[in-house]
């Protein structure tokens, strides 16, 4: 099995993200089991799975959310751009400041819909002028496709926008940081088709500069929004390819059975 | 079967009178006790007073003003009412139906406007607490002589006063403006009111730096072992430590260890603050825990650290319920009395405190002072000191309630 | 002036942090952060010494004066010892007050204004030049590469911890001051003689041959006094509580609610004081004459008075916290009793009371810890003899009463006198913490076993 995952693993772009035999403890229990996957440079790879598989724990083991939980331990090896981040010298606040994060359910900050995009640039102290910030926050909403919807609301609380918008203000918030890395943690699940189609759009923009790690649940998303797609069951990898090849013809019969709606 | 259904019908409705009827009873309390002391109240706002003729026309400047004879001029102003009277005792005795401050007053007066030397002119005086409670018909006529504070002579002469039309009754500004004295006419409770702001000052700058802090490092950086346990288990303890306890500590550590003065605002706002600290932290961590995690991982997620975190999300959004939590603790603290006792704040103190460490009482202890008082002026006093006290905590408290309905933040 | 030093090492510290920005040399922390290291430690240690030394000024001057004291003032006692000390210290700076005093010749006026500025001189000069070298040490310690967030992050961190830990300091301080006085008021009245002896007299006499000079130290009829006035106010407390709870959670609409549990809210906010004033005032003449009206003899001060306003202060907190846990009873066994045709006080009686009794109980023991805790009441209502008796209508003299009477007022604090306030103090510590302790375990219990 670990050879064919090697085979599958060989990517066209060259690999930014590199993890081998990542174990996840969740105190005593064992939540991902020896996960090796690369990830490739300015691609869309989706992460799918069953609940509960372990995807969401992956993906935060990549910005190292998962420090955040006392009882958490990870072991193996991720590296990021050929450095390893778990590295004892590695300081988690500049790690993430390279890597955006959307999440499940839309969290603005209590802030004006201005203030949540400048946050992160003020945060790491980027941007010294005014005019600059002002750039800034028009660039990441533009980028986002939210500017003309918000362009005459900027002072208002970014959580009297709706769902969909709110969920575009975080990617816009994300990227405000210029991250080389977007991880998005199903970030259409509390949303409506329609705000989801904008966001599925938008994240197909966004693959031309920033390489995208998107957990989902919902395959038809996967095949519509990446290029690659790795399937987890029970907190092992089962296999991993071009999202074409999973959805047609994967190798394994537990991602057959999946992806077939067979169960999950 | 209908029976036992009547009768259980008739048990619900029972019980749930006795339900009701338990809060009437509570309100009921309520309103007897802030009714009892608005009636007794009444008599402390104004005070009889009387204008006497001030004759300065023999007195010149060269006299020296502080040395003029006041006294002697309002007894002959007074006593001219009353030729007849002219044992020395008597004089003694009709002398002392007006307060005992006049004699300061009008020097006062004298020393601020030195035009009036050489003038005649009219100069309002008060009458002492016991006068005064006769005009405000307090003192019942019929009980026989020896029992009333007022013999038949002083009843005639106010009587007689009354007529010549100079009494007047007039707004007491003593009460309000005034601090403590000895004589119930001029005793005010501005001076404990100021000494209490002190000491609450002291227990906020105190314990809300130190209690929302100490909240943060518990909810957000302690990593749970025995020793935050214990922290803990200790503050949810402390919140319920009888308040003299807290008095015994500042007894024998502030003042008799470091050696700190007695009576003042600096260790009062000490002693009251370790007592309001409890209040403080658990209000700060249940308002930090209602902040959803899902904002702190934003921002931990954008590489904001874990104290930014804290000073830029979580402490802002936490604030409305943190102020909330900490009136209501100064609150508590504003109305506490028993500590204070224990260090000394309990003094007789005339003048009104300035800094941390002039001698000082506060509004609650004011009132046990009063209230201790043998002076019948002093019940309607202590009443209405009362009745500012609770006004204050109820604005105080009200001003908590609005402060959260209108900053609460929904998630 | 560490504030002036301290910001004014902060700009300087920023600004050379800006300058690495402009020549676009990859900054690891933004330059507030070099700004904030800096005049941390250029401010911190130095407070931390002045608060220090403010602390112990007081011990400082008391040792500073005491040799200047005249044999003739040491010869009249400890009083005028005291006084001299405290015009001395109160005067310190001023010469002429010295000298006109009396109490200290000119040369010793002198060289003790000498040796107090000196000493002042001194711990101001320490403290500057000791802000001056931290933050030039630190300072040095700067640079691109230097991750000043991370420390500045965890001397903060630090500093929380301090000021977390001030409350155990406070628990620490009770105890240990309880336990230090408590013991050398055994060392002069016995310990049996004060738990057992049934008699309480503490007023010794002023002078040693007067009559009953060695008071007696019988803390029993206080606890029963206590005890008494417990109970009076529990019996009013806790039927008016619980059944004002079970009608606010159980039967209230919400408007109803929102009008009532104000009331409930406001009688827990008045001062202890005010309830006191109010029984002494009103509860405790009326009582008296009620008393007289059916051929009673009561005391005006007697235990029910002030039982019986204690009982009203403690209604709100036997109310709220049953209305909690009664709330917190899961609707689904609600709504099953209510199903099966019982009525609501059926329910209530017969499930969601069951169910809630931890709670209530403990609600209960907070109620009576708070009772035997509360001072002012009894301070003002009850009376000062220590009668031994069950009976409600007659005088007590409470816990509470003893300590203030005490302690106020009196300055010795070496007599059996005052220090036995501290035993009682103790005592009263150790049985209120049991009982919050147990209320707070059998709390928390009951919440494991809903959550």
């Amino acid at each position: 099995m670990d050879k064919e995952l090697e085979n599958n693993n060989i990517i066209e772009n060259k690999a930014l993200i590199e993890c081998k035999n990542v174990d996840v403890f969740y105190a005593n229990q064992q939540a991902l089991f020896g996960i090796n996957l690369n990830i490739g440079e300015k691609e869309v790879t989706s992460l799918i799975g069953p609940s509960g598989c372990g995807k969401s724990t992956f993906l935060r083991c990549i910005n190292r959310m998962n420090d955040v939980i006392d009882i958490c331990r990870v072991e193996g090896s991720i590296k990021i751009s050929n450095e390893d981040i778990y590295h004892p010298d590695i300081d988690v606040v500049e790690l993430r400041s390279r890597i955006g994060m959307v999440f499940q359910k839309p969290n603005p900050f209590p802030k004006s819909v201005y203030d949540n995009v400048a946050y992160g640039p003020k945060l790491h102290g980027r941007i010294l002028h005014k005019d600059d910030l002002d750039e800034k926050v028009e660039k990441s909403l533009e980028r986002a496709g939210l500017w003309s919807e918000v362009k005459d609301r900027l002072s208002e609380p970014g959580t009297s926008l709706s769902g969909g918008q709110q969920q575009r203000l975080c990617i816009a918030r994300a990227i405000a940081i210029d991250p080389s890395i977007i991880l998005m943690d199903e970030p259409c699940s509390a949303l409506d088709p329609i705000a989801t189609a904008k966001i599925e759009e938008l994240i197909d923009e966004l693959k031309d500069n920033f390489t995208i790690t998107i957990v989902t649940h919902s395959m038809q998303q996967a095949a519509r929004v990446s290029q690659r797609t790795a399937f987890f069951h029970l907190g092992k990898l089962i296999e991993v390819g071009d999202t074409e090849k999973i959805f047609r013809s994967p190798d394994h019969e537990q991602t057959e059975a999946y992806v077939t709606g067979r169960y999950g | 079967m209908n029976k036992n259904f009547s009768k259980r019908h008739k048990a619900e409705s029972r019980f749930k009178a006795y339900g009701f009827f338990s809060l009437i009873a509570a309100a009921t309390m309520l309103a007897i006790i802030i009714g009892s002391m608005i009636y007794r109240s009444i008599p402390a706002y104004t005070n009889y007073t009387i204008d006497l003729e001030i004759n300065m026309t023999e007195i010149s400047l060269e006299d020296g003003i502080d040395d003029i004879n006041y006294r002697g001029i309002l007894r002959s102003s007074l006593f001219s009412f009353f030729p007849e009277v002219q044992s020395r005792s008597d004089k003694r005795k009709l002398f002392k139906l007006i307060s005992s401050s006049a004699t300061y007053t009008l020097r006062d007066f004298v020393r601020e406007n030195p035009s009036y030397i050489g003038k005649k002119f009219y100069f309002n005086v008060l009458f002492t607490d016991d006068s005064d409670l006769f005009y405000k018909g307090y003192v019942d006529i019929s009980l026989p002589e020896d029992e009333r504070r007022l013999d038949n002579k002083e009843i005639t002469w106010l009587n007689q006063l009354d007529g010549t039309g100079r009494v007047k009754n007039k707004i007491s500004r003593n009460l309000f403006l005034n601090g403590d004295s000895r004589e119930p006419e001029v005793a005010g409770f501005w001076g404990a009111t100021i000494g209490s702001l002190i000491t609450i000052t002291v227990t906020l700058l105190l314990s809300f730096p130190i209690g929302v802090l100490t909240a943060i490092y518990l909810e957000n950086f302690a990593v749970k072992n025995r020793i935050t346990d214990f922290i803990e288990v200790n503050i949810n303890n402390l919140a319920a430590v009888p308040s003299i306890i807290f008095g015994l500590l500042g007894l024998a550590v502030f003042i008799n260890f470091f050696g700190m003065p007695r009576s003042v605002p600096l260790v009062g706002g000490l002693v009251l603050s370790l007592m309001t600290l409890p209040t403080i932290i658990i209000a700060t961590r249940s308002s930090l825990q209602s902040v959803p995690p899902s904002i702190r991982e934003a921002a931990l997620a954008m590489g904001a650290s874990e104290m930014q975190v804290v000073f830029q999300h979580l402490l802002p959004s936490a604030m409305p319920g943190i102020f909330t939590g900490t009136i209501i603790g100064l609150a508590r603290a504003f109305g506490e009395s028993a500590p204070l006792l224990l260090i000394g704040m309990v003094a007789f103190i005339v003048d009104i405190p300035a800094t941390f460490t002039d001698p000082a009482t506060a509004l609650p202890v004011q009132i046990y002072i009063w209230a201790d008082s043998p002076e019948r002026a002093f019940v309607a006093k202590t009443s209405a000191a009362t009745l500012i006290l609770i006004s204050l905590l109820i604005l105080i408290n009200l001003a908590a309630v609005l402060l959260r309905k209108r900053y609460e933040v929904k998630w | 002036m560490i504030i002036v030093l301290g910001l004014l090492s902060f700009t300087i510290a920023k600004q050379r942090a800006l300058l690495y920005l402009q020549n676009n040399e990859p900054l690891r922390s933004m330059p507030v952060y070099h700004g904030l290291y800096v005049s941390l430690w250029a401010f911190l240690i130095p407070f931390f010494l002045i608060i220090l030394f403010l602390t112990f000024k007081a011990n400082y001057l008391n040792y500073l004066v005491t040799p200047y004291l005249s044999e003739e003032t040491i010869s009249l006692g400890s009083e005028e010892i005291m006084y001299v000390k405290n015009f001395l210290i109160n005067n310190i700076s001023n010469l002429n007050n010295l000298i006109n005093s009396g109490f200290i010749s000119e040369a010793d006026s002198n060289s003790l204004i000498e040796k107090y500025q000196n000493s002042r001189l001194i711990s101001f000069i320490f403290v500057i030049v000791l802000s001056i070298v931290l933050s030039f040490v630190s300072y040095r310690k700067l640079s691109v590469r230097f991750d000043a967030r991370r420390r500045v992050e965890s001397i903060l961190k630090f500093i929380f911890f301090i000021f977390s830990t001030i409350a155990v300091l406070t628990t620490i301080g009770i105890i240990l001051s309880l336990i230090f006085e408590t013991l050398r008021f055994f060392s002069q009245v016995g310990f049996f003689d004060f738990v057992f002896g049934t008699h309480w007299s503490p007023q010794t006499a002023i002078r040693e041959d007067q009559v009953g000079s060695s008071g007696s130290f019988g803390a029993i009829p206080l606890f029963t006094g206590t005890l008494l006035i417990t109970a009076v106010a529990m019996s009013i407390a806790a039927p008016l509580g619980l059944y004002s709870a079970i009608f606010l959670s159980q039967y209230a609409k919400p408007k109803t609610r929102d009008f009532l549990k104000p009331i409930l809210e406001i009688l827990a906010g008045i001062p202890t004081v005010v309830y006191g004033f109010f029984a002494a005032l009103t509860v405790g003449p009326f009582v008296r004459s009620c008393g007289e009206y059916i051929g009673l003899t009561v005391a005006t001060e007697s235990a029910l008075a002030a039982g019986l306003v204690m009982g009203i202060m403690i209604i709100p907190y036997v109310s709220s916290l049953s209305d909690d846990v009664m709330t917190a009873v899961p609707l689904s066994l609600r709504d099953g009793s209510l199903a099966l045709g019982a009525t609501q006080a059926e329910t209530v009686k017969k499930v969601i009371i069951p169910a809630a009794l931890p709670g209530i109980v403990s609600a209960l023991l907070l109620a009576i810890s708070r009772a035997i805790g509360e001072t002012m009441i009894v301070v003002m209502a009850a009376g000062l003899a220590a009668n031994l008796t069950a009976n409600p209508l007659s005088a007590v003299t409470t816990v509470t009463v003893q300590i203030v009477t005490l302690l106020v007022g009196d300055q010795e604090f070496d007599s059996a006198k005052t220090l036995a306030a501290f035993a009682l103090g103790l005592m009263l510590f150790v049985i209120t913490l049991a009982l919050n302790v147990f209320a707070m375990i059998i709390v928390r219990r009951y919440r494991e076993r809903y959550e």
